[in-house]
């Protein structure tokens, strides 16, 4: 078997690039002084967390002020949602959001639904984009929040953000739009003034920096109440010792990311469309994910086969995949994303996630495909 | 005062010329289980086994969850071990009582006591009776009730006085290794373990086999049988575990035979392959998680024409039990939580909408002359990964 593994699951997560791991070692090593500490030490760890910050503002074109660090897209989310809800109460209690957003806004909507607030949660059409007829006739004086993703994770539809807002303020000017871009941070260049975000959610991990660091964007002027709370850390937004050596990998990816930016979307957009082609051409399958999507992400269905056997077979050739909705014969949970698009059953239990990377090749893609092409065969069903 | 764990022996005292060789067993199992928790000796004396720590580096409390887990033993008591007179027996028993009353806030008691040793001067009602005037006397807030007490005091007099308050119920059996060994045919459900923690219950060591069919089935799958093996040899001591490929066989089957015969054939190929795992690992026996009626492959007549495939004799210790009680002894041993994580195991990949309930041996054993079934099994063997729990 083939040593080098082909990593085709950069959406759950990537490999950090080289310079971060240095980057953290160095600090773990030498940089451990409490940033929160009076003496040199401290200033020196307070240093490099102002670095990423002022590093991220910048890609960003927002204030480094406006940046707060935390432990990752999850609790960005339940920051910006549960912060702001429970910090304006009294500014009416609608919420909106779609039906495709990540578990970790869902569920917080759910939360809040359940304890008395009215949630509408607009549909999607076949390619995943947003009702946007359905989301102006929603949007009213008593909504507080719309919180809408940027990338889907499981199909890489991209939403028109900058429509979406000016739908969302055109019809009441105090509600907060809130945007999910945990999977377009540092692939899609995105000034949240220019398309009028409120506040955004960003992820470390997911773009070659460490896991438990993410950042929340939140423009001036917004009040959130914060969900740790204690020693004033983020200016009060978040306490807790910072995790210096995240932020400062952190904060390093994102640069990295950034400077090859126009590159590497040229890079992956080749990697997808010669993988979706080779498969289409050789296999019966379809394409789920929208043809004009992130080319980061590609999905396909291979009806007539358990999506959870292919991506095992594949990882018994150091292939890793991603499938479309966890599914074994005694629970199945079919993926949300994929349900309310309307994509039909059996599609949705054969579909395999590919997702790729700056550090993907061609030559990868053609492996994969040959495998692909030997496997698929052999464990479709009879029928 | 010197702090002990006092284990009581079930039904091994009633045996006869050979009880020595249960005790023996006994004592072993109990040394095995508590060896990684610190230094102690294990003795037993008069159907007792005292478990004594050397030093205060003993893990007591893991000791005593540890030991309640042996087979062979009804009850468990962590005891207070002073010198035979009754003014130390006094003393001890009026700290005891009072931290006890403290923590949980008694208010009524009665004392109990056992004179082993005929030799000390008082008898039991006697003891019992002036103990528990000191006991009053020094902590005013107890009443004695004899009749429903909010706890018993305990008095052993042997050698040394033993007194206790707590008597915690173990799962009795008989000595893990003094009935031999079986293969247990362990799949990532709910029943198997059962089945493997009823025989070992019965004193039978076990041998274990899985079969594993990645990529059909994920490597959590096969994490998940090694978790749950884990948990079985904390009670039935080491368990050698032998993971079969299992999936070169499962395609075979599934292209050469009915579709509504793949899980009998399948099952039978399992129970041979068991069969010879157990023949060089010197285990007499198979067991099985099967239970009258649950599914397709457990009708009479699928469970014969499995059976058919073996000349061991097969345990089926769940057979006449219903679900609800397998899951409540799953959810006693600790096993339920980890067989009910989602990952498909070998019995549910390659499953036809309707298998055969009544299936006939003679049709079988024709399909099954499709398949090649020796050279099958012989691969499987060689490439079992074993892996030893403990």
């Amino acid at each position: 078997m083939r040593e080098k593994k082909i990593y085709f699951d950069n959406s759950a997560t990537t490999r950090p690039y080289d310079k971060v791991i240095e980057d953290m070692v160095n600090v773990y090593a030498s940089n451990y002084g409490n940033p929160s500490s009076l003496h040199t030490m401290g200033i020196n760890s307070e240093k490099l967390i102002k670095e990423a910050r002022r590093s991220i503002g910048n890609e960003l074109g927002v204030k480094a002020s406006e940046v707060y660090f935390t432990s990752g897209g999850t609790e960005s989310n339940s920051l910006a949602v549960e912060g702001y809800i429970n910090a304006n109460l009294r500014k009416g209690n609608h919420l909106v959001t779609s039906k495709t957003e990540h578990p970790s806004v869902l569920e917080i909507f759910k939360y809040y639904e359940n304890n008395g607030f009215t949630v509408d949660y607009i549909n999607v059409d076949h390619k995943g984009m947003v009702d946007l007829e359905e989301l102006d006739k929603k949007i009213s004086d008593k909504t507080l929040m719309a919180s809408i993703m940027m990338v889907n994770n499981e199909t890489g539809t991209i939403q028109p953000i900058e429509k979406i807002s000016r739908i969302v303020k055109k019809n009441n000017r105090d509600t907060v739009l809130h945007v999910d871009a945990v999977q377009a941070f540092g692939k899609i260049r995105t000034n949240p003034g220019i398309s009028g975000i409120d506040m955004m959610s960003l992820s470390s991990h997911k773009i070659h920096g460490p896991k438990g660091t993410g950042a929340l964007f939140v423009k001036k002027g917004f009040r959130l109440n914060p969900i740790l709370i204690g020693g004033g850390q983020e200016a009060s937004m978040r306490s807790g010792t910072e995790n210096v050596p995240g932020i400062s990998g952190f904060g390093i990816a994102a640069g990295i990311c950034f400077q090859n930016i126009e590159d590497t979307w040229e890079k992956v957009s080749i990697l997808k469309g010669k993988l979706k082609n080779g498969l289409l051409e050789n296999l019966d399958c379809i394409e789920i994910s929208p043809e004009h999507g992130s080319p980061y992400i590609l999905n396909m269905a291979f009806e007539g086969v358990k999506a959870e056997v292919l991506l095992h077979h594949l990882a018994g050739e150091n292939i890793f995949v991603s499938t479309g909705s966890a599914c074994s014969s005694r629970k199945n949970i079919r993926s949300h994303v994929l349900s309310s698009m309307g994509t039909k059953n059996s599609y949705i239990d054969s579909a395999i996630r590919f997702s790729f990377s700056i550090f993907n090749e061609l030559e990868e893609v053609n492996i994969t495909l040959g495998a692909i092409k030997n496997i698929v065969p052999k464990i479709k069903t009879k029928r | 005062m010197e702090r002990i764990i006092l284990a009581r022996c079930g039904e091994l005292m009633l045996k006869g010329l050979n009880r020595s060789f249960f005790e023996k067993k006994l004592v072993k199992n109990i040394n095995n289980a508590i060896r990684h928790l610190g230094d102690a000796t294990v003795t037993k004396k008069q159907g007792r086994v005292y478990i004594e720590p050397l030093n205060d580096n003993f893990k007591f409390d893991q000791a005593l969850k540890a030991v309640s887990k042996v087979f062979g033993i009804v009850s468990i008591s962590p005891v207070a071990k002073v010198n035979c007179d009754f003014d130390t027996i006094s003393e001890k028993a009026v700290e005891m009582v009072k931290d006890i009353v403290n923590r949980h806030g008694y208010k009524t008691f009665k004392v109990e006591t056992r004179r082993a040793d005929k030799s000390f001067p008082m008898k039991s009602p006697e003891v019992s009776g002036k103990l528990g005037a000191v006991i009053l006397e020094n902590i005013p807030s107890l009443s004695v009730d004899v009749n429903s007490p909010s706890f018993t005091f305990f008095v052993e007099i042997r050698e040394w006085a033993y007194i206790f308050t707590q008597i915690v119920p173990a799962n009795g059996g008989l000595p893990v290794g003094t009935n031999g060994k079986a293969t247990l045919l362990l799949s990532g459900g709910i029943d198997s373990p059962v089945a493997g923690w009823m025989m070992a219950k019965r004193g039978v060591e076990l041998e274990a086999v899985h079969f594993y069919s990645f990529p059909y089935t994920s490597e959590r799958s096969k994490e998940k049988v090694i978790d749950l093996a884990r948990i079985l040899s904390e009670y039935s001591g080491p368990i050698k575990l032998h993971i079969v490929p299992f999936t070169d066989i499962q395609t075979e089957i599934n292209e050469k035979c009915p579709q509504n015969e793949l899980t009998i054939i399948m099952r039978r190929i399992m129970m041979e392959i068991a069969e010879r795992i157990s023949q060089n690992n010197n285990s007499l026996a198979l067991i099985t998680g099967e239970s009258m009626g649950q599914v397709a492959s457990q009708t009479i007549q699928a469970l014969s024409v499995t059976n058919a495939a073996v000349s061991m004799p097969v345990f089926r210790p769940l057979i006449g039990m219903d679900k609800d009680d397998v899951v409540k002894i799953a959810r006693k041993i600790e096993t339920f939580e980890t067989s009910i994580l989602p990952y498909e195991d070998c019995c549910t990949v390659f499953v036809a909408k309707h298998p055969k309930t009544r299936p006939e041996l003679m049709h079988i054993e024709r399909s099954e002359k499709k398949l090649d079934v020796e050279t099958m099994i012989i691969n499987s063997i060689n490439d079992t990964e074993v892996i030893t729990l403990k």
